[in-house]
């Protein structure tokens, strides 16, 4: 197995990217000190390193068996479909859960 | 290099889980254990993408894909059953 030194240091880039991404967003989901704002990072960061990190595979098994590896691209597209999803839901509940706690009005009605 | 950058991002990865956990074990309410796990699911996914790399196997890529459509409806399980206290209406 011997592939060209660019695409090898591509992939290696875009596997480290997609890692320090992956790293970052969780890494701002144990520091910070609220829930709105502790969504913020697996919301974004997340889904921009497992990108990062199947694109590299994409590259990876393209070039070493020959044949185009598509199938990471259901993966990709699936995660991005969902991501944004879960994320509005969660923060829904999120919502509701304080305005549980604190018998707080709807926020946004006068 | 490529062997090494595999390494450097399972590492990465690993300690995405471990703060995951954290956060996962801390709370302090329903809605960021929940975040917790949705973070947890996609970070384990990508690691498992990885180790495909790593170990030159497609064998992976079907537990990631798994990982993939059922974490998804676990979140919005449990956030539905957060909002409404029920799943299916």
């Amino acid at each position: 197995m011997s592939l060209h030194p660019a695409l090898e240091a591509l992939i290696a880039l875009l596997l480290v990217v997609g890692g320090a991404f992956a790293l970052v967003g969780s890494f701002g989901l144990a520091k910070l000190s609220d829930f709105y704002k502790r969504i913020h990072g697996p919301t974004k960061a997340t889904t921009l390193g497992v990108g990062g990190v199947l694109i590299a595979s994409i590259l990876w098994f393209t070039a070493t068996t020959g044949v185009f590896s598509a199938h990471e691209l259901m993966i990709t597209l699936f995660l991005f479909l969902s991501a944004p999803v879960s994320a509005h839901l969660l923060l829904k509940a999120a919502l509701r859960l304080e305005r549980e706690r604190t018998g707080a009005r709807d926020p946004g009605t006068p | 290099m490529i062997a090494w950058a595999l390494d450097a991002t399972i590492a990465m990865l690993a300690l995405a889980l471990a703060l995951c956990f954290y956060r996962l074990a801390r709370g302090p309410s329903v809605a960021d254990r929940v975040l917790a796990l949705d973070t947890l699911y996609i970070d384990a996914l990508a690691l498992l993408v990885v180790a495909g790399v790593r170990l030159g196997t497609a064998v992976y890529f079907e537990a990631a894909l798994l990982i993939g459509m059922l974490g998804f409806v676990g979140t919005v399980a449990l956030a539905l059953f957060i909002l409404r206290g029920d799943i299916i209406e």
